[in-house]
């Protein structure tokens, strides 16, 4: 298995790689970690003419943590964002959620935001990035934009990014004090792509009390919905609410399609089972992070 | 699609196990076949050539990567480190591959490379796993014959191997 022949370009600046992303355009492809692409490469799935390698821009091997949220660069890896110790405080679902991409030795070269570009449904940060309410921003040579995960991802495997375009960075929004997250996945294999897949995000009030309660899924669905849960459990303290009842709200709102690796049926029962333990595991997250005692709902905390 | 006269040729210089190496190849050369073909270097195996089965594995800049899964050109510049390389400078085996021996963590041997990597730089990270610990950091890599057992269990000897070197070296 080898790849078609390519011309290769290496740039080692945001401004050459975007000059000759925009010289190339349709002919092109961006090459970061080489993780997705290059199984497609070496399959023969994909022969671009021109590849441009990005490995070299330094200068987008970034991860930015503020009380905002979490700015990862495009040459971020996997690993490196999994590390980093002020994402992991901003955004706890960060490392929740990468410590179920692929294996440690893939993770050492994929990017976080070329995960984001593949677009792929089983890829978990699609989810985190849709339930968290985040964005790319995508640059050419004449313009940048931001463009949010409810309009970025189109398709299984196919997101908005135009000719000449770079995903320079993508950014990941801290949630409201007193907010809690968690990601469950069940995989056939260990580090694999999952059956099913649910990132969860609980927020409480002061008292304790569900204020929000929202989840994301993977394999589910052809592009990353946020599914609100908030009804079924508004307003009751964060361990008393019935977890399941809201995930089984959630489950008539995702329509899974078989495949070879499970039923719609198998998928929709693991879906509601995840949901409900993905919430419950959230909500005791948002919990902790609370500073003020709480009533729980059998008394004092 | 270009053709093939005229597929663009790049140099690759890079260090390989220490010394430094450079060769014209195309473009499109993975760094697991430019390893074994164009340096003559057969000790990294290649089973899936997409980066599901671990055989490929080498060290780029100290880090596990799957040398199936990158281009020759990219790793212009870099260090790598493959199995050739993680003998001790006197010849002798290292922890690592003295453990698989010892607890016969091999049959075949083809899934051996992959896992010796893989093993070497896991240590440098965690010195002393537990059995939970080292079953993770394993489990990207696939082995056909031994059951995982003996591979486990040399991981594990490993760790112990290069704390009683560590303290020979000190006393
Ligand atoms: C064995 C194995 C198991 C895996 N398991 C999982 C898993 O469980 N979950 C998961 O999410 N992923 C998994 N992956 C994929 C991995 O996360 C990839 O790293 C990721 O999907 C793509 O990132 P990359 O940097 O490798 O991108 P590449 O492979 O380099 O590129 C992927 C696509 O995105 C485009 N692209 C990348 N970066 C940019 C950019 N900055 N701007 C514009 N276009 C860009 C490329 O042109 C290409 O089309 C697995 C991979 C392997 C090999
Ligand atoms: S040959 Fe590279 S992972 Fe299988
Ligand atoms: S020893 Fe044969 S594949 Fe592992």
């Amino acid at each position: 298995m080898k790849p078609a022949p390519f011309t290769l370009h290496s740039p080692s600046t945001l401004d050459e790689t975007l000059e000759v992303l925009e010289e190339l355009g349709d002919d092109a492809k961006v090459l970061a970690g080489g993780q997705s692409l290059i199984p497609m490469l070496n399959m023969r799935l994909a022969a671009p003419a021109h590849l441009v390698d990005v490995n070299g821009v330094r200068e987008l091997a970034t991860v930015s943590a503020s009380a905002s949220g979490v700015r990862v660069g495009a040459l971020a890896r996997h690993t490196q964002v999994l590390r980093d110790a002020g994402a992991a405080a901003a955004v706890p679902l960060l490392p929740q959620a990468l410590s179920l991409v692929a294996h440690p030795v893939v993770r050492n070269r994929g990017t976080t935001v070329g995960s984001l570009v593949h677009a792929d449904p089983s890829g978990e940060m699609t989810a985190v990035l849709a339930l968290l309410g985040g964005s790319l921003e995508l640059r050419s040579r004449t313009r940048t934009r931001t463009v949010g995960a409810d309009a970025f991802f189109l398709g299984p495997l196919e997101a908005d990014l135009q000719p000449g375009e770079l995903a320079v960075s993508a950014t990941f929004p801290a949630l409201p004090p007193r907010s809690g997250t968690a990601f469950r996945e069940v995989a056939r294999r260990h580090g694999d792509y999952a059956v099913c897949g649910v990132a969860a995000a609980v927020t409480l009030d002061a008292a304790g009390r569900v204020e929000r309660a929202a989840v994301s899924y993977i394999s589910m669905t052809p592009t990353p919905v946020v599914v609100d849960a908030t009804d079924a459990v508004s307003g009751r303290l964060w361990d008393a609410a019935d977890w399941a009842a809201a995930a089984r709200s959630c489950g008539d709102a995702v329509d899974p399609e078989p495949d070879l690796h499970a039923s719609a049926a198998y998928r929709r029962h693991l879906g509601t089972v995840l949901t409900r333990q993905a919430l419950s595991e959230a909500a005791a997250h948002a919990r902790t992070a609370t500073d003020a005692p709480l009533e729980t709902a059998g008394g004092a905390a | 699609m270009t053709s093939l006269d005229a597929e663009q040729r790049v140099e690759v210089a890079l260090t390989v196990n220490g010394l430094p190496r450079a060769a014209t190849v195309p473009s499109r050369r993975l760094l697991s076949d430019f390893l074994r073909h164009d340096l003559r270097l057969p000790g990294t195996h290649v089973g899936c050539e997409h980066g599901v089965c671990g055989a490929c594995t080498v060290l780029l800049d100290g880090e596990p990567v799957r040398a199936c899964l990158m281009f020759a050109a990219s790793a212009r510049g870099h260090e790598i480190t493959t199995v050739e390389g993680l003998s001790e400078p006197d010849g002798a085996l290292s922890p690592v591959q003295q453990a698989f021996r010892e607890c016969h963590g091999l049959q075949c041997g083809f899934c051996t490379s992959g896992f010796l990597t893989t093993a070497t730089a896991y240590l440098e990270e965690n010195p002393a796993p537990t059995r939970d610990e080292v079953v993770e950091a394993i489990s990207g890599n696939l082995c056909r014959c031994t059951g995982y057992q003996n591979i486990v269990a040399s991981v594990l000897r490993a760790a112990e191997l290069r704390r009683e070197r560590a303290a020979g070296q000190a006393s």
